[in-house]
């Protein structure tokens, strides 16, 4: 703890807020998280690599990573328009439209299960269409992107909006007094600098999906092998009583998230250093 | 100046619209959806729903949830914030990302962690059975799920803003011989509040809205361990789907006031100091 | 400012802790609480019967009762129970479930002799619920198999009700001349071939079927068949009864580790005997399950369909072996249910 600033000699209250900080952080999260820990090593080697790799569990992955994938895919294309629009252009009732697009984060998932599967079902509002035509929704992977879509969306906005803000109009100005076309500055001066942001946005949106559950299981089908996610194979494993397959499971699922997380705590600090030195 | 930057009308008219269009297809159609089916069969079918007694426990049950998580994690973010932000020492990056780490543990694990530590057949089970304390389906159960999965809200909020205002001022009051709880109350309270009212909005929306974690928790003891989400799956599962969505329709309702509380946070701050991004928001 | 807000947030916790707190402590004010711990479809059931033994049993003993449900998946039910949820009774969908927490310590061995028949007080089978005049026109297990027809049942691993239909067509096709273990393999693959939908419990495969439209014929417990047709639409669906199905005994028990650390065995015991009185069988048969006593069966005989039913113990040899050789992990179901292939 030498390395400590000298500012701790001027501010008090170090030891007291991090020892609280360490204390409640244990309590809360790391003694409940490591019981996970534990209740697997109680399994071996082999059995939990059995488990972790069983077809259906490998196709559970294949599906939540897939679909979290897309739907992170889907936001970072139009969560990218969004942002654009809400920042840079001005129309009528744009105030209600940027405080909706917190909606996802204030709505609770299971809520918004339910609505998507009503709209979604082939007797739905939307369902009944696109049937006609064809496309199927609810109960399909497809449905599960739209659900995972539905939550992600502010992750992409709220992280791009405010670096859009930002951006240095007079580099744009400088593209355009040099002939650039519009698209060109856009493709080469614009997209370069909201990359960091973007990127951030998309992978938060991405670990989020990996995560998610209540609005999932309802638009889901539960299918084995086709539409069940790794976090419904968790309840399905605890409701056979195989607590030690559920923990398994559990700890890849953790562990991609743990990982997923230090890398987007990464990209920030790259984000923000680029910012910094623009 | 703006207008030589700015996209021909017709893009400009082709993205707003494909932004709208977005958004009101993935936005505003499902609450939509909630409310139609609410009020499907009358206002008075809405209301007779909500007076149900079973829903009423729900609501307080809900309520008491959110008063006690809240405030903790209110507590730890304020003790949180002012360590990182104020301090230098090794091991920030690592305790940063475990403090995000409840936001991106499926909900399922959250409360299954709960059920390994406190149930019977748990570490602390046979501890806390042989002095008769329950934990896992009753209220502390369901309220140490929630108080896990709303863990880094206002932490996540206060850390960055509380690192852009700097020590400065705090310093400043420290050689006038200010003490340390003076000036937190009189220096940085002040400086942090629209952070901190942000940070509590947020995580009271989603502790009161929490499905997954608190499902696994709850024991779905009809009138006693039921929460209000819980009780909307409950009276889907009854095949009374008008009542689920008059039900669900409070806390679709509670997500727009909640989205204007944010909005009037946002606008009593001055867009300047709000955060540069809610990227810390949920995950 | 801060002080304003100080203020405000106080008052607002405070406002809360009493609207949350002051309600819930008073109207307890009970000589015994019990806690039944049950299965999805048995609410509108033991809603029923609650308040009716309630005033039965404060007419014999005096003693004011009340009693709090908990519903859910079997399955989940009956781990919340190991984990520690203190159910003073159990009332689950199959024996293997409250096997479960019998091994676990809460309920002494032989807990299935304790109580008449099986310790179940009400049976049900599997039926058919179609569409309005039938239009696949499925009339028995063979049509099922007919092209184009889409049934909706839910995961047998996670659902006790999509248990039985998968036995109860097991069953069938074992019994059918020529019959043996591989053609019922051959007629159950085919059949969950045709499931478009696999919820995660029972309740949700009728909503699947009834409100989201899909499928031509639902599997699901008579009970529950005729519940849903009644609540959701006699214009829309009608009952369809098989010629062979399975005899579905859900059971009943006390949780003896808790009632005798609560002391409410006396009233836990009384409140199971009640199933068997015939005013509990009554109730049972009003709310569309089969009773046990002869003379109410007679007198609800229009409402259940005659049927040949196997029973679980010599069809399959009994539930802990079924459940072994058909829904464990990697067992006969995860065998023969491989979509996509």
């Amino acid at each position: 703890m030498s390395s400590a600033s000298p500012r701790r000699r001027v501010l008090p209250g170090f030891g007291l807020t991090l020892g609280f900080t360490l204390l409640y952080l244990s309590l809360i999260v790391l003694v409940p998280l490591s019981t996970l820990a534990l209740r697997t090593a109680s399994m071996g080697w082999g059995p939990f690599w059995a488990t972790v790799t069983s077809p259906r569990v490998l196709a559970s992955y294949r599906l939540t990573f897939g679909a979290s994938l897309a739907a992170a895919a889907l936001n970072g294309v139009f969560g990218l328009v969004v942002a654009w629009v809400l920042a840079r252009h001005r129309f009528p009732g744009q105030k209600v439209v940027d405080a909706l697009v917190d909606l996802p984060f204030a709505l609770p998932t299971a809520v918004a299960g339910i609505a998507l599967t009503s709209l979604y079902s082939p007797n739905g509002w939307f369902g009944r269409p696109l049937e006609a035509m064809g496309l199927k929704v609810a109960f399909t992977p497809l449905g599960i992107v739209v659900a995972l879509t539905f939550i992600g969306l502010p992750f992409v906005v709220r992280t791009l909006q405010p670096v859009i803000e930002d951006l240095d109009v007079e580099v744009e100005e400088a593209a355009a007094s040099l002939g650039a076309g519009r698209r060109q500055t856009f493709a080469h001066v614009i997209l370069p600098a909201l990359f960091p942001a973007w990127l951030t946005g998309f992978a938060l949106a991405f670990a989020r999906a990996l995560g998610e559950y209540g609005s999932v299981v309802f638009i889901a089908g539960n299918m084995p092998m086709r539409t069940e996610i790794t976090s419904l194979l968790i309840i399905t494993k605890l409701e056979q009583y195989d607590y030690a397959g559920a923990t398994a499971i559990a700890v890849v699922m953790l562990v991609a998230s743990f990982l997923l997380l230090g890398a987007i705590n990464r990209l920030q600090s790259w984000a923000s250093r680029r910012g910094a030195a623009a | 100046m703006r207008r030589a930057l700015t996209e021909p009308p017709l893009v400009r008219g082709a993205l707003l619209a494909v932004a709208l269009v977005f958004l009101a297809i993935f936005l505003v159609m499902p609450l939509v959806a909630v409310f139609a089916q609410a009020l499907e069969k009358g206002f008075g079918a809405y209301l007779t729903a909500l007076r149900e007694p079973d829903a009423w426990a729900a609501i307080r049950l809900t309520l008491l949830t959110a008063a006690i998580a809240v405030p903790m994690n209110l507590a730890f973010g304020l003790a949180a914030s002012w360590a990182i932000a104020k301090f230098e020492f090794p091991g920030k990056g690592t305790l940063l990302t475990l403090i995000d780490l409840p936001f991106a543990v499926s909900p399922v694990i959250s409360g299954m962690i709960f059920v390994l530590l406190f149930g019977r057949q748990g570490l602390l089970g046979p501890f806390l059975g042989a002095h008769d304390v329950k934990v896992i389906f009753a209220v502390p159960g369901i309220v140490l799920a929630t108080v896990f999965v709303t863990f880094p809200f206002v932490a996540r909020e206060l850390i960055p803003v509380m690192q852009a205002l700097g020590n400065e001022e705090e310093e400043a009051a420290r050689v006038l011989g200010a003490g340390g709880w003076q000036i937190f109350f009189r220096v940085t309270l002040p400086n942090v509040k629209w952070g901190v009212l942000y940070g509590v909005i947020l995580c009271n929306a989603r502790a009161m809205g929490e499905f997954g974690a608190v499902s696994v928790v709850s024991g779905h003891i009809r009138g006693l361990t039921n929460t209000i989400p819980l009780h909307v799956e409950i009276l889907y599962n009854e095949y009374n789907f008008q009542a689920a969505f008059a039900v669900a329709s409070l806390l679709a309702f509670l997500a727009l006031v909640t989205l204007l509380a944010k909005s009037v946070v946002e606008w009593r701050s001055g867009r300047a100091a709000r955060p540069e991004a809610p990227v810390r928001e949920a995950a | 400012m801060t002080s304003k807000i100080h203020a405000a947030a106080r008052v607002a916790v405070l406002a809360t802790l009493v609207a949350a707190i002051g309600p819930t402590t008073a109207a307890r004010a009970q000589d015994a609480t019990l806690l039944n711990v049950s299965y999805d479809p048995t609410r509108e059931l033991y809603q029923a019967i609650n308040s009716s033994f309630i005033a039965s049993y404060k007419q014999k003993t005096g003693k004011t009762i009340a009693i709090n449900q908990s519903h859910g998946g079997s399955g989940k039910q009956a781990r919340a129970v190991i984990d520690g949820l203190e159910a003073d009774v159990v009332t689950l969908a199959l024996a293997y479930d409250v096997d479960a927490v019998q091994e676990s310590g809460l309920i002494t061995p032989g807990w299935q002799k304790r109580l008449p028949q099986n310790s179940a007080p009400y049976t049900s089978t599997v039926v058919f619920v179609v569409r309005k005049g039938n239009p696949k026109g499925i009339k028995d297990w063979p049509d099922l198999l007919k092209p184009g027809v889409a049934i909706i049942t839910a995961n047998p691993k996670t659902s006790g009700g999509a248990r039985w239909n998968y036995l109860a067509a097991w069953g069938y096709a074992l019994r059918q001349p020529g019959g043996d273990e591989a053609k019922a393999r051959a007629f159950v693959t085919e059949l969950y071939k045709r499931v478009p939908v696999l919820d995660s419990g029972a309740r949700g495969s009728t909503t699947t079927f009834v409100q989201r439209g899909i499928g031509d014929v639902l599997l699901a417990w008579e009970n529950e068949a005729i519940l849903a047709v009644n609540e959701l639409g006699k214009d829309k669906l009608e009952i369809v009864a098989p010629s062979v199905s399975i005899l579905a005994e859900p059971p009943v028990t006390v949780v003896d580790k808790v009632v005798d650390k609560r002391g409410t065995r006396a009233a836990a015991q009384a409140y199971l005997e009640y199933l068997y009185t015939p005013e509990g069988q009554e109730i049972v048969a009003r709310n569309f399950y089969r009773p046990r006593l002869a003379s109410v069966a007679a007198k609800y005989a229009s409402q259940f369909p005659k049927v040949k039913l196997l029973t679980i113990d010599e069809a399959f040899g009994g539930w802990t072996k079924a459940q072994k050789t058909h829904f464990a992990d990697g067992g006969v179901f995860d065998q023969l249910y491989q979509p996509g292939k």
